[in-house]
């Protein structure tokens, strides 16, 4: 185990210096580099930019630039926002929470919803719902976040009056009810997917599960199905999809972006865009960075805790 | 069962109206509805927007937000008083065509690297694998939108930019293919032969692993079309007044309350075309894979 966890963390680290490198040429691809936060100031000579350009040190190699960008990585110096000058990790901690407690109580709720579905679909294979669930899931798997967002809004908002349009509270009043009722809409939105998501695959880890013989033994006991069900079946479909959990945090993040440019949510996915309007390479980079390193940490807890959880999985 | 060929049948020497893969795929309704949705609205792409009575581009300036069904604008008219419908149709032709190339590109790009890191393993295979979960680390909408922000937006590019944020699933799918198969004894007969690394690879392996590749590849199409909606529907994708099926759904955005119709049409387009292909995957592979017939 231990050798394992080592071996483990030894590909994470390939993986996070081969991210960076990403990121690094990424930002230099960009028109200007970052030098284009003064292309549009006319008061600058031309011998005013090549003399910023020495201080920031951008006449250096790129190769020299690359290991001090990564060095100050570390020590949680991700640079400084072209729009307001603040640290970059300052400006992403202030957008965390609102991405956070969205993608949180998405996450949440289908996976409770997707279970559910999954399993009452696996027990009942091929009946009215499990059909029905099936061919929701795709449907809902291939209709765009962004549109159905859209949709939503024109509902429950525009049409019905029922719910906010977007944003996370109403000015001068930030009550938890305030809370919720704006939260409803971008959740559903963003938890469609994943439950189609979870459940598909919650239903064939039930069904590889459904017919082994300690399940048989279980019924064989006189024990009651639902017992059988939650404490056999379910238990043990549950433990693949911890695995599944931490290859998910990409599509929960990126589905946050999307639900998040559609309802003026003011997280991560708001300040990205935002940022891409102001060309502000910094904040874009450390974005990108910061959401790398969170999957990277997701998976890798993902496949740690599938080793606690399931004493059969001798990791290594 | 045993009276079936169990080959999943590359062979091509049955008629095809035996072809117990063609078979297995035609029982899958959904996926047989999934063909017939697109090639309907591959055709009414192609030749719809010769039919109707107005271009894309013409300006009816007096019949601006007509509802549908108003006068010859069968899909209504958006705020400069241009036909829903012919832009809907021509929409489609660039978004369906962005989705293809980008799918062919991507795939290439991901069988290619799949390939290579499976059969050679080792530090090259373990290096390739290791850039792809790099890719993977980044959710792709992040790096998509980086990428069409950086570059100049032509719909050449946008294929490019999908194309290049989207081949990482598949190189994953063909190098676990890979590197069963090459294990298997026509591999170790082609080596005994003589033949050369690249013979195996792309003559060999890539030939017997085509059907998990079709399958991902058939999915990836469904996923591109989605990625270049959202990035039109941002404005970095497909620029006005050349229409997407993204782009017309960021004019809509704004007038959502009094023209609903502008927004929920070209919705509606893009999620008929992603689910037929979503369908068409999954008839895909349970016909490609001869295994299917035992459940």
């Amino acid at each position: 185990m231990p050798q394992y966890i080592l071996n483990r963390l030894g590909q994470s680290a390939v993986v996070l210096v081969l991210v960076s490198l990403i990121g690094f040429i990424v930002l230099n691809l960009a028109p200007g580099g970052p030098m284009s936060q003064f292309a549009l100031n006319p008061g600058m000579s031309q011998a005013e930019l090549d003399r910023i350009a020495e201080q920031m040190g951008l006449k250096r190699p790129l190769m020299v630039q690359y290991f001090e960008w990564f060095t100050r990585l570390f020590i949680g110096d991700w640079g400084h926002s072209f729009r307001d000058g603040r640290p970059v990790l300052s400006v992403i901690a202030g957008h965390l929470p609102a991405t956070l407690l969205l993608m949180g109580t998405a996450t949440v709720l289908s996976v409770i919803v997707g279970t559910w579905v999954g399993v009452l679909g696996a027990v009942r294979r091929y009946s009215v719902f499990d059909t029905l669930a099936t061919v929701g899931a795709m449907v809902a798997l291939s209709i765009p976040t962004f549109w159905f967002g859209l949709v939503a809004i024109f509902l429950f908002s525009l049409h019905l009056g029922w719910l906010p349009a977007g944003n996370m509270y109403t000015i001068g009043d930030r009550s938890l009810g305030d809370y919720a009722t704006h939260l409803i809409l971008p959740v559903a939105v963003l938890a469609l997917v994943n439950v189609a998501i979870w459940s598909r695959y919650m239903r064939s880890a039930t069904l590889d599960v459904i017919d082994q013989d300690f399940v048989r033994t279980a019924r064989a006991k006189g024990l009651p199905y639902r017992r059988v069900l939650t404490h056999h079946v379910i238990r043990n479909a549950l433990l693949p999809m911890i695995t599944l959990a931490g290859l998910q945090i990409p599509t929960i993040l990126g589905g946050a972006l999307v639900t998040e440019t559609v309802f003026t949510w003011p997280g991560m996915g708001r300040l990205f865009l935002d940022s891409l309007g102001y060309s502000d390479y910094p904040v874009i980079m450390g974005i990108l960075m910061f959401s790398a390193i969170l999957v990277l940490l997701g998976n890798l807890l993902a496949d740690l805790l599938v080793g606690v959880a399931d004493p059969r999985v001798r990791l290594g | 069962m045993s009276t079936v060929a169990t080959y999943p049948s590359f062979s091509g020497r049955l008629a095809w109206f035996s072809n117990p893969t063609l078979a297995r795929f035609m029982r899958h309704k959904l996926a047989v509805l999934g063909v017939v949705m697109i090639t309907l609205l591959v055709l009414a792409c192609v030749f719809g927007p010769y039919l109707l009575h107005y271009t894309d581009l013409s300006i009816d300036i007096r019949n601006r937000f007509s509802p549908p069904l108003t006068g010859n604008h069968y899909l209504g008219t958006d705020a400069l008083g241009r036909d829903t419908a012919a832009r809907l149709l021509n929409a489609g032709r660039i978004s369906l065509t962005v989705g293809f190339f980008a799918m062919l590109i991507s795939t290439l790009i991901g069988t290619l690297i799949g390939v290579v890191a499976g059969y050679y393993r080792g530090w090259i295979g373990a290096a390739l694998m290791r850039f792809v979960d790099a890719f993977l680390s980044f959710p792709s909408v992040f790096l998509v939108l980086v990428l069409a922000a950086f570059i100049k937006p032509s719909p050449t590019m946008i294929t490019l930019i999908i194309a290049v944020t989207s081949w990482m699933e598949i190189s994953r799918i063909v190098e676990a293919e890979i590197r069963s198969l090459r294990e298997r004894d026509f591999t170790l007969a082609a080596r005994m032969v003589g033949a050369s690394h690249r013979w195996i690879m792309f003559r060999e392996l890539v030939p017997n692993a085509i059907g998990p590749i079709i399958v991902a590849a058939t999915l990836t199409i469904a996923n591109a079309i989605l990625l270049e909606a959202y990035i039109s529907f941002l404005g970095y994708g497909i620029q006005p007044p050349l229409p997407s099926w993204g782009n017309m759904l960021n004019a809509a955005q704004q007038y959502l309350g009094n023209a609903p119709w502008l927004a929920i049409i070209p919705g509606l387009a893009i999620t008929l075309a992603v689910t037929s292909f979503n369908f068409i995957g999954d008839g895909l592979r349970d016909a490609l894979d001869g295994r299917s017939d035992l459940k």
